[in-house]
């Protein structure tokens, strides 16, 4: 006897529950019952549950009865040619979705081969066990599955072909793969997401070596000529917009050309760009302080009426314009109005972007590196037949990780390009490695996958045969371009007068309690106290008090004590500007802190 | 050795220390030339004065990179034993920081008890062994039987145990007969059976006697909770879980002379503060040396000198080593800065910027290194 719930309300109790869930699952295949109903027997609970409602992630698995599936050749060969759809084989009870429920009571095989009298499904294909961008690593069931997961996580950052309407929109931060290419070694997934209508890589000829070190520690090396013909450009688009605030009073801001008297004007060589609205004309070619829209706002405070009298002098200089170290050219402006009514100007900038040293790829293995030298070609290894890679791997990223499926797809690509055909390298069910193997030695290479190379810059043969072939290869989304920084000096932060941090800000690199303490164990003191004299000042002290004074400039700039006044004898005193913060805070607790001043020699 | 030779020596005396000296009187040959001898003494004193640490180096500070460098290799791969012939020991960093912060509780209190050379041998160590171990009557207890109506609670107690403890139920009586205030205690056989005094109103005292009598130690020494002889190099050493240094050492049986523990807390108590230095530099060191790492013991010394030398060991906290720096605002720096400050103020302290963090916050030269010799002339 067990109670039998609908969409887990109570609505029965069944003294036959086996044969009550058969028969639920029997109306259902039959089409009595709609196709949505799932039921499902909970033992330990001794609950038989019947769900109908909606929100439940369901699969679709082929039924299976007594050991042989019901899904005929018959039915195959129907489907193939067109003439059933996948919903008659649903209505036809031949396939059926599962929800998470249903699935607790059933057994469902992979494949065919493993199918026994107790498997109540069969997977459509064993592919399913992985999700859509996992199934996109070709061979990927010769791997860890961790190594799977990166290599599916790499390819979601590559860079591609990724909106067809791009040139009409206004993304933050994307890239535009030039040349996409569809993969030589697909998946079945490929196919099914249309990878090839947008494809987000490139075949590019790989050997696995090494090269003086370049490539160590997960680095790779481009071929310097490969990358001027055009190999993994990319075009980096971001958009710069800007609106007419409205303020308080009916004040706006106004899109133009700032007026000379503006406050804040910069000089007339940075507005060189804008035309008579105040925008940016498409394909100027614009630099670090070039300003992209010109803008004004109207004063902050209005305080005096004099200056409100004034307005137009009064405005501030709001003008978007390019930070340090950004370039780019202006591709596409659009004049809009925003939600509010407001005038609103975007301008996307464009730039290219040619492969440097620094920037990452990877192949769809979780294998990725960082470019470290771009090699000219006259030094670049080649094989006995001239073949130059494009991109040379580092063999020691294989041993520790044992990414399998990155070496057969080398092998595999390579046959498809010498053969003129799509390798197929689907999760389970891709093509046979010694098949590959066996093709490729009919193609009249050797089988290994090996060839003899030689070094480029003596033109000797190299010791050992080096494993080349072809791979498809990503372009991440992570650029040298948009991450170096540098300063010597620049902007500090008002409250410490110490250096701002980030690179947006143009700030320094800290260098830290750790950093410090290896100075100080060199017995590198005075060093040390260079390095941090960033926000050094000299400050009067007075001897008495031990308070720091001030100059007053109407007495000819004369050091003042707070507390004694002339009458005292001021020193002036360096320190840090923080540590002079600090004194000034523990003072505002209402302690009184003395420096107690003595020569120092 | 000549004469002349030990003269020779002896002269080194203010250069050289002494235990220096006496290592060279062992270790040079009798039929060494007075010329040989001489160049071997200068050559150790040039050797000693190069390995001595210069002036202004800051030794603190390369300790604690050379312990903290290594340690951030330890935080990730804490491993434990599997198997059943070894204890599960607090190690890898929680060891290495229960240590320096001088923690009182320790995760895995144990002790390693060295016998003397006549309990050395199988059955004694086994005697030995099942005597210290304290017993509680609650794990001797087959069944618990309490009868309301007569007032009584039956403990049936597992014969097995009870010839393995060489115990019978009235030697256990005797243990807490006197304790026994409201009842009557009977034995027989392997039971004991309690029967009230008197009427009871309630049966939640029988209830709570039950419970009593489970913690109630029948022997052993009091937190040893459990023994593992092991073989160790051709003698038995006994591993224990929990401690009891101070009774354990009072045992005939022990080596007292070798028997320790890993709470260097109780080793203070027992043996004296210089004990639990030794005791500071010998966990540390075998956690490091555990973990396959390389640092110098000197290193791990000096963290020890530093913890012990005010007499009472102290902890690498904020209420520890670093209470004790003269500097207020270094104090400040590290934890706890407006309790210092405040602190500070009400006592009037005066910082004389004689260490490291506070001049580095006010930005003046450290006096260490270069920053420690000041120059002298005479003013005219």
């Amino acid at each position: 006897m067990a109670d039998v719930y609908l969409n887990s309300k109570f609505i029965g109790v069944t003294d036959d529950m086996v044969n009550f869930v058969d028969d639920v699952k029997d109306l259902r295949r039959k089409g009595t019952l709609p196709e949505g109903v799932n039921v499902y027997f909970d033992k330990e609970a001794n609950e038989v549950h019947i769900f109908a409602d909606e929100g439940r992630a369901r699969r679709p698995v082929i039924i299976i009865k007594e050991g042989k599936s019901l899904l005929t050749e018959k039915q195959l060969k129907q489907l193939a040619e067109g003439e059933i759809s996948w919903l008659d084989l649903v209505r036809q009870g031949v396939i059926e979705y599962l929800d998470a429920a249903e699935e607790e009571n059933a057994l469902v095989a992979y494949r065919e081969e493993d199918l026994t009298a107790d498997h109540t499904h069969m997977e459509i294909s064993p592919v399913v066990i992985s999700g859509i961008t996992t199934s996109l690593v070709p061979f990927g069931n010769y791997n860890q599955s961790s190594r799977l997961i990166i290599g599916s996580k790499n390819q979601k950052q590559a860079l591609g072909f990724y909106a067809a309407n791009y040139h009409l929109r206004m993304d933050m931060d994307v890239s535009l793969l030039h040349y996409p290419q569809k993969p030589i070694v697909k998946t079945k997934i490929n196919d099914v997401v249309n990878y090839d209508e947008h494809p987000s890589g490139q075949n590019m000829v790989v050997a696995v070596m090494c090269y003086d070190g370049y490539n160590m520690e997960d680095g790779v090396i481009l071929n310097k000529a490969s990358v001027e013909k055009g190999l993994a450009r990319s075009t980096y688009f971001r958009p710069v917009s800007v609106e007419e605030l409205r303020y308080s009073g009916g004040l706006i801001d106004e899109i133009s050309v700032p007026d000379k008297d503006v406050k804040g004007y910069k000089s007339e060589q940075d507005y060189r760009f804008l035309e008579g609205d105040g925008i940016i004309y498409p394909e100027a070619k614009v630099g670090e302080g070039d300003v992209i829209i010109g803008r004004t706002s109207p004063p902050r405070f209005l305080s005096s009426l004099d200056e409100y009298n004034l307005s137009n002098s009064a405005r501030r200089e709001s003008s978007i314009s390019l930070k340090h170290g950004e370039h780019g050219v202006a591709d596409f402006v659009v004049v809009t109005e925003n939600e509010e009514g407001n005038k609103l100007v975007q301008v996307r900038l464009r730039e290219e972007r040619i492969p440097e040293i620094g920037d990452k790829f990877t192949s769809r293995h979780g294998q990725k590196g960082v470019t470290g030298i771009l090699v000219p070609l006259q030094d670049i290894p080649f094989s006995a037949s001239g073949i130059v890679p494009d991109l040379i791997f580092t063999p020691h990223g294989i041993s520790s990780r044992m990414t399998i499926s990155h070496l057969i797809e080398l092998i595999g690509a390579k046959v498809g390009a010498l053969a003129g055909r799509y390798i197929d390298g689907t999760l389970f069910e891709s093509e046979k490695e010694e098949d590959l193997r066996s093709e490729l030695l009919d193609l009249g290479f050797r089988e290994d996958g090996t060839e003899i190379f030689f070094d480029g810059r003596t033109g000797k043969q190299m010791l050992a045969k080096i494993y080349v072939g072809n791979m498809y290869y990503l372009r991440l989304r992570h650029m040298v371009a948009n991450k170096m920084q540098s300063r010597a000096r620049g902007p500090i932060q008002l409250l410490t007068r110490q250096p701002t941090e980030g690179k947006a800000k143009e700030g320094g690199l800290r260098l830290g309690e750790m950093e410090k303490d290896t100075l100080i164990a060199h017995g590198a003191s005075l060093l040390l106290k260079e390095r941090f004299d960033a926000d050094r000042i000299i400050l009067p002290v007075c001897e008495q008090s031990g308070l720091m004074g001030f100059y007053d400039f109407r007495k000819n700039g004369r050091a003042i004590s707070p507390l004694f006044g002339e009458n005292s004898e001021m020193s002036d005193i360096e320190m840090s500007y923080a540590f002079k913060l600090l004194l000034d805070e523990i003072r505002s607790l209402g302690l009184y802190v003395k420096l107690n001043l003595k020569n120092k020699y | 050795m000549k004469k002349e030779h030990e003269e020779l020596i002896e002269s080194y005396a203010d250069k050289l220390s002494l235990s220096v000296l006496d290592e060279v009187k062992i270790t040079v040959p009798a039929d060494i030339t007075k010329e040989k001898l001489s160049k071997i003494m200068e050559e150790i004193v040039a050797a000693y004065e190069s390995a001595k640490v210069n002036p202004g180096e800051c030794v603190g500070l390369v300790s604690a990179e050379s312990i903290g460098e290594p340690g951030t290799q330890m935080t990730l791969n804490t491993f434990h034993f599997a198997g059943v012939s070894e204890m599960n020991v607090t190690t890898g960093l929680p060891r290495i920081i229960e240590i320096f912060d001088a923690q009182k509780e320790i995760k895995t209190p144990t002790m390693e008890i060295y016998l003397e050379s006549k309990y050395n041998n199988l059955d004694a160590v086994k005697k030995f062994a099942a005597k210290i171990k304290e017993t509680l009557l609650g794990e001797l207890v087959e069944e618990y039987s309490l009868n309301i109506f007569e007032q009584t609670l039956k403990l049936t107690l597992n014969k097995g145990l009870l010839k393995d403890y060489d115990l019978t139920g009235k030697e256990i009586i005797k243990n807490f007969k006197t304790k026994m205030k409201n009842f009557n205690l009977d034995s027989e056989d392997n039971t004991i059976i309690f029967t009230h005094k008197g009427k009871a109103e309630e049966i939640k005292e029988l209830y709570n006697l039950k419970e009593k009598v489970k913690d109630v130690k029948i022997k052993g020494i009091k937190g040893i909770k459990q023994v593992l002889p092991v073989k160790r190099g051709g003698e038995y050493v006994i591993l224990t879980s929990g401690t009891n240094l101070k009774e354990v050492l009072e045992l005939d049986e022990v080596d007292s002379q070798r028997t320790f523990c890993n709470d260097i807390y109780e080793i203070y108590e027992v043996l004296g503060i210089e004990a639990a230095r030794q005791a500071i530099i010998n966990e540390v060191y075998k956690v490091i040396q555990a973990q396959g790492l390389n640092i110098d013991i000197r290193h791990i010394m000096l963290v020890a000198d530093i913890m012990c030398a005010n007499g009472i060991v102290k902890g690498v906290t904020r209420y520890g080593v670093v209470s004790e720096k003269a500097s207020v605002l270094a104090r400040a720096s590290f934890e706890t800065p407006i309790k210092h400050l405040i602190n500070a103020a009400l006592e009037g302290e005066v910082d004389n910027l004689t260490s490291v963090v506070e001049n580095v916050m006010i930005n003046q030269p450290v006096p260490l290194g270069t920053g420690l010799p000041g120059l002298v002339t005479k003013m005219k």
